[in-house]
């Protein structure tokens, strides 16, 4: 008998977030937010990071800078945004209005055998970036709540952070291209039309 | 004995013009006393964003990000800061994304403080062990040249090139 679910299922979850990105600029951190935005299907300006733990909400600051003109969101775990908490700081004192941040939440460490986070212990992610000064910070517990944030990660003046709590089962890998020179260099033609 | 303050910085205007020539957009920095000119300077043009940062890596995933973008940038650290760069770089080797690091070093020269030696003492190894081609400099003649070429090799080859100015140039702190 499969344990009954209680939170948000992730693929779904990013599946209805990435319905409406329009031309939204796409980093995934790595592990299992690359696998959600594989399966919810793969375009050019969808940056996987493999490795590099820790940096992905990084990455979309600097993106966000150089495109001010595109939204810019980050889908990373929460394992992956604890180890980079001081960018909570950082992107705030910036305050890119075209920046969010959504941390799929399993409370686990998804790709290591499922041991539990700091956010399984009581951590709330949220409240950390609403202290660090994001203008708005939330956590989504259920599906209605999440149909009623999603038009905010596109059009709020960000930054914007959001915390979907997601059910901590292990789902089949759907794996994108893996090779980073490619990956960088197929983003950037997209985007800027020039690797120079 | 020879001790220098760090006060004037004359190379960090040099630097700077080097930084605009070169179309730099995006400066992060952890402060270091070795860059205060050259950080004062980008704070107060309307031409490059000027991003303190909490750590280091962070700037390194940053950049990767503003490339992604069409920025170019510069990450400012004192040596003991490539130390907490190390996983991130594997970011930038793996992709080949164009990065340049400023370091100023310390645990080099004339250092006082003890516990500023262990990564001193390993900043080139532990920057070449990850991929990146690092430029020692000691000569304030070539600081603004070394830069300047170093910038062209990151940006024109695609590749982490790290400057490393000696605390011979710096000056050592005074410690009284």
């Amino acid at each position: 008998m499969p344990k009954p679910l209680k939170k948000l299922d992730r693929r779904e979850a990013v599946a209805q977030i990435l319905k409406q990105r329009g031309d939204a600029l796409l980093i995934t951190g790595l592990g299992s937010p690359c696998w959600d935005a594989a399966a919810a299907g793969d375009i050019d300006t969808n940056f996987y990071v493999w490795g590099g733990m820790g940096g992905a909400a990084m990455i979309g600051l600097g993106l966000s800078i150089a495109q001010p003109a595109r939204r810019v969101l980050v889908i990373t775990g929460d394992g992956e945004m604890l180890m980079g908490l001081g960018a909570l700081a950082t992107i705030s004192v910036q305050r890119p209005s075209n920046l969010s941040v959504v941390v799929l939440d399993n409370e686990r460490y998804g790709e290591t055998g499922m041991q539990a986070t700091h956010t399984h212990h009581g951590v709330d992610l949220a409240g950390m970036a609403s202290s660090a000064g994001f203008p708005l910070a939330a956590t989504i517990n259920s599906k209605n709540e999440l149909t009623e944030f999603i038009p905010k990660l596109y059009e709020i003046n960000g930054p914007v952070f959001c915390v979907v709590k997601v059910d901590d089962v292990k789902l089949p890998m759907v794996l994108p291209e893996r090779d980073g020179t490619w990956l960088k260099s197929r983003f950037r033609k997209a985007v800027v039309g020039s690797l120079d | 004995m020879v001790k220098k303050k760090k006060t004037e910085i004359p190379w960090g205007d040099g630097i700077f013009e080097s930084f605009i020539d070169n179309g730099i957009r995006q400066v992060a920095y952890v402060p270091d006393a070795g860059h205060a000119r050259l950080i004062s300077l980008c704070e107060r043009s309307n031409k490059v964003r000027a991003v303190p940062l909490t750590t280091e890596e962070e700037g390194v995933a940053m950049l990767a990000g503003a490339w992604l973008g069409g920025d170019r940038g510069a990450l400012l650290m004192q040596s003991s800061g490539v130390g907490n760069c190390i996983n991130m770089f594997s970011l930038i080797q793996e992709c080949r994304f164009p990065l340049f690091s400023l370091v100023t070093m310390r645990g080099e020269f004339g250092e006082f403080n003890p516990w500023q030696v262990p990564m001193g003492d390993s900043t080139d190894r532990a920057l070449a062990n990850a991929g990146v081609l690092v430029k020692p400099v000691d000569d304030v003649s070539r600081v603004v040249e070394t830069v300047t070429a170093a910038l062209t090799l990151a940006f024109s080859t695609y590749r982490s090139v790290a400057v490393l100015i000696s605390q011979r140039i710096i000056g050592y702190k005074v410690w009284k």
